[in-house]
């Protein structure tokens, strides 16, 4: 039966196709970004993704990890991680040079409801390595900028050294049409000049907020959603307009492996997104 | 559904034949239990076993196979898991158990490494008779109509055969002499006065509707607490549960080389290393926690979504459990009935 083997491959969901890092920095001591692209050209170009979704990348002997997409499918071609060190295949990617190849599977989640968000309000906080999908909505709200309202960003980090995408953020604080506000808690390096304390503080520079057309979107890490959510549903921003990205352990990324299970649901499948709301109804939740 | 007729005589010269075409699995005793096996002597069958140790999934899906061998050409897949099977003496439970599994692995994303085993694999059903643990007639469960090959109902010195698929019907056309396609009157009574007693048989009953909102009602219920201290979180109930579906990737590197596997084998929920992500934070901490997790999806989840619970009412987690958690105990407990009784079975495996 062996034989026949070949022709499952474009049924198997868990075969990976072939990346190349086209190129890689670090971002922070411990956050990396890497470029890649899959090696087949014409699938490279034809790969599509939503904001919000994730992908799952290999190292050969290291093992598969889900990674949220960071670039934005307004810019095809080449796709975008930040990645932190956190162990054995984060560890064999730090590792990796330009030129290297990884596996790569995906996209795979719900990502972000875009054609909801269409015509409303879009307000970012994003804390840590929340980045990581949240860069994903804003520069594709603002390669789409016609398609939006008014686009804010919310952007917390300990200290300067450890924002992710500084500069990049630093750059789009230019824009007219971006209302941009960085923070960090404590400024060791004595020549931050944005914002000193946490993100929710943040809230205050804030214009007047349309409460009813304003889509919220949060990512960070698990303590930043308990003040953040308190922040937004102080404000009256209705539930089902929060979004947030949840982390859950995964290993298959397609609704099988039962990991990322959450009471009923499978994150990889039914989110990593989910709405206030939904989270409210999920009694494991945050 | 055509139905057939096989003297019990004729049963062996049948299997002989079929077990040319693919592996025969078959039920044979294990101390005093029972396994499926493949037999080169059918005297070992145990046409009268009880629920086997292992479901069936694990007979064409194993606990621990390879997905890819990786080298650096990159991944070669590996479907050596899949052979010719053919599984005789699956209880109707069971069956109902590899349809609800078959769906899953349908769903959203095909699962070919399931997929492909389980179209690889026969299924010969056999009627059974319940034993104390048995309550599959509450999730009605008891009865089969689809999801195999054959079906045999045993009756007394003959079994009539269900043919429900064309593979099936194949397998019979082997040796159709065998077979005997007239039925006389006397044959059908025997078989409805079999079903009578049978349906009569089953010693306990849970009530099904009723648990998901109990699950609801009673999750913060210190009930769950009181289990999560007598888990001993050794993941046995998922992996006898013929309905559990979980399992682990892991890259296996071979010493020196640049080449390696990569190994899919069964994972539980119930295991604290299951929902742990990055940073070693872990969502499930609690044996609590993972409990209610796994009567979640048996109890609640499931009846939800499709009407029915995914416990097929095999007996396995009752006969299994060190410490006796399972679906009755667990079911009673929110039910509210004999409780006393189970707690102060569950606090003398705790102090023991
Ligand atoms: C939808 C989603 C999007 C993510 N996006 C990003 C991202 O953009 N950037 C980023 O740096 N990280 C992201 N992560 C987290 C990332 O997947 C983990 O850091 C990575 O799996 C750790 O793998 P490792 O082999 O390096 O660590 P391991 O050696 O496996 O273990 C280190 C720690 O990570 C835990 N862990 C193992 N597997 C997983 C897993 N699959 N998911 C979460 N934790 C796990 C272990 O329990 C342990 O505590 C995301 C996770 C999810 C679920
Ligand atoms: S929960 Fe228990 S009785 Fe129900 S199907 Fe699973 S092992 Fe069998
Ligand atoms: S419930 Fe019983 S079988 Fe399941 S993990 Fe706990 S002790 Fe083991
Ligand atoms: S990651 Fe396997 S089910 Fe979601």
């Amino acid at each position: 039966m062996n034989g026949e083997n070949k022709q499952l491959t474009k049924t198997n969901p868990f075969m990976p196709e072939t990346a190349r890092i086209v190129r890689t920095y670090h971002l922070t001591e411990d956050v990396k970004f890497f470029q890649v692209r899959i090696v087949e050209m014409d699938k490279a170009l034809s790969f599509k993704y939503r904001p919000g979704q994730f992908a799952m990348i290999s190292v050969l002997g290291a093992g598969e990890a889900p990674f949220s997409i960071s670039s934005t499918p307004s810019r095809p071609g080449l796709l975008e991680f930040c990645i932190r060190k956190a162990g054995t295949v984060t560890n064999a990617l730090f590792r990796m040079k330009e030129n290297d190849l990884v596996g790569f599977r995906g996209p795979y989640g719900n990502g972000f409801p875009l054609e909801k968000m269409k015509d409303k309000d879009i307000l970012i906080t994003v804390g840590g390595l929340g980045v990581a999908p949240l860069r994903s909505v804003l520069l594709y709200c603002l390669d789409n900028r016609d398609q939006f309202r008014r686009v804010s960003l919310l952007h917390g980090a300990k200290r300067p050294a450890e924002m992710i995408f500084r500069e990049e953020f630093f750059a789009l604080k230019q824009r007219e049409d971006l209302e941009c506000h960085l923070a960090v808690d404590e400024d060791d390096t004595g020549t931050w000049t944005e914002n000193i304390g946490v993100v929710t503080t943040l809230f205050l520079k804030l214009k007047e907020i349309d409460i009813a057309n304003t889509f919220a979107l949060i990512c960070g890490p698990p303590v930043m959603y308990k003040f953040v959510i308190k922040e937004l549903v102080k404000l009256n921003i209705p539930k089902d307009q929060i979004l947030m990205t949840l982390e859950r352990r995964m290993k298959c990324g397609v609704g099988k492996c039962g990991h990322c299970a959450i009471d009923y649901v499978y994150t990889c499948l039914d989110g990593p997104v989910f709405t206030y709301w939904d989270v409210i109804h999920m009694r494991e939740l945050i | 559904m055509r139905i057939t007729k096989l003297k019990k005589d004729n049963l062996f010269p049948f299997l002989e034949i079929i077990s040319e075409e693919a592996d025969l699995w078959v039920p044979v005793k294990k101390e005093d239990k029972h396994v499926f096996k493949v037999v080169d002597d059918f005297s070992e069958i145990e046409m009268n076993s009880t629920r086997t140790i292992l479901p069936p999934r694990k007979i064409f899906l194993p606990p621990n196979f390879n997905m890819f061998s990786v080298s650096e050409k990159g991944y070669k897949e590996d479907f050596s898991h899949v052979t010719k099977k053919i599984l005789f003496g699956v209880h109707p439970c069971d069956i109902h158990g590899l349809i609800i599994l078959d769906n899953f692995n349908k769903q959203a994303y095909l699962d070919s490494y399931y997929l492909e085993a389980r179209k690889n694999t026969l299924i010969l059903g056999l009627s059974c008779w319940p034993d104390e643990y048995c309550f599959a007639k509450s999730s009605n469960t008891h009865v089969i109509e689809e999801g195999y090959d054959l079906f045999f109902t045993n009756l007394e010195d003959f079994f009539l055969v269900w043919i429900g698929s064309s593979q099936g019907d194949d397998l019979i056309r082997l040796k159709p002499e065998l077979f005997d396609e007239e039925l006389k009157n006397k044959d059908i009574q025997t078989y409805i006065n079999w079903q009578a007693e049978r349906n009569n048989a089953y010693k306990w009953n849970i009530n099904f509707a009723a648990l998901p909102d109990l699950m609801e009602l009673k999750y913060k219920d210190p009930l769950w607490e009181r289990l999560g201290d007598a888990c001993l979180a050794c993941g046995s109930c998922s992996n006898v549960c013929p309905t559990c579906n979980c399992y682990n990737i892991m890259d296996k590197q071979c010493l020196g080389g640049k080449d390696g596997k990569i190994m899919r084998h069964w994972d539980a929920c119930t295991l604290k290393e299951y929902s742990e992500v990055a940073g070693g934070e872990n969502f499930r901490e609690k044996r609590a926690d993972r409990l209610k997790l796994w009567y979640t999806h048996k109890l609640q989840a499931y009846i939800s979504k499709y009407g029915k619970p995914s416990c097929v009412g095999c007996g396995r987690c009752i006969a299994t459990c060190p410490v006796d958690i399972n679906v009755r105990t667990v079911g009673k407990a929110l039910i509210g009935e004999e409780v006393d009784a189970f707690w102060a079975r569950i606090n003398k495996e705790v102090t023991k």
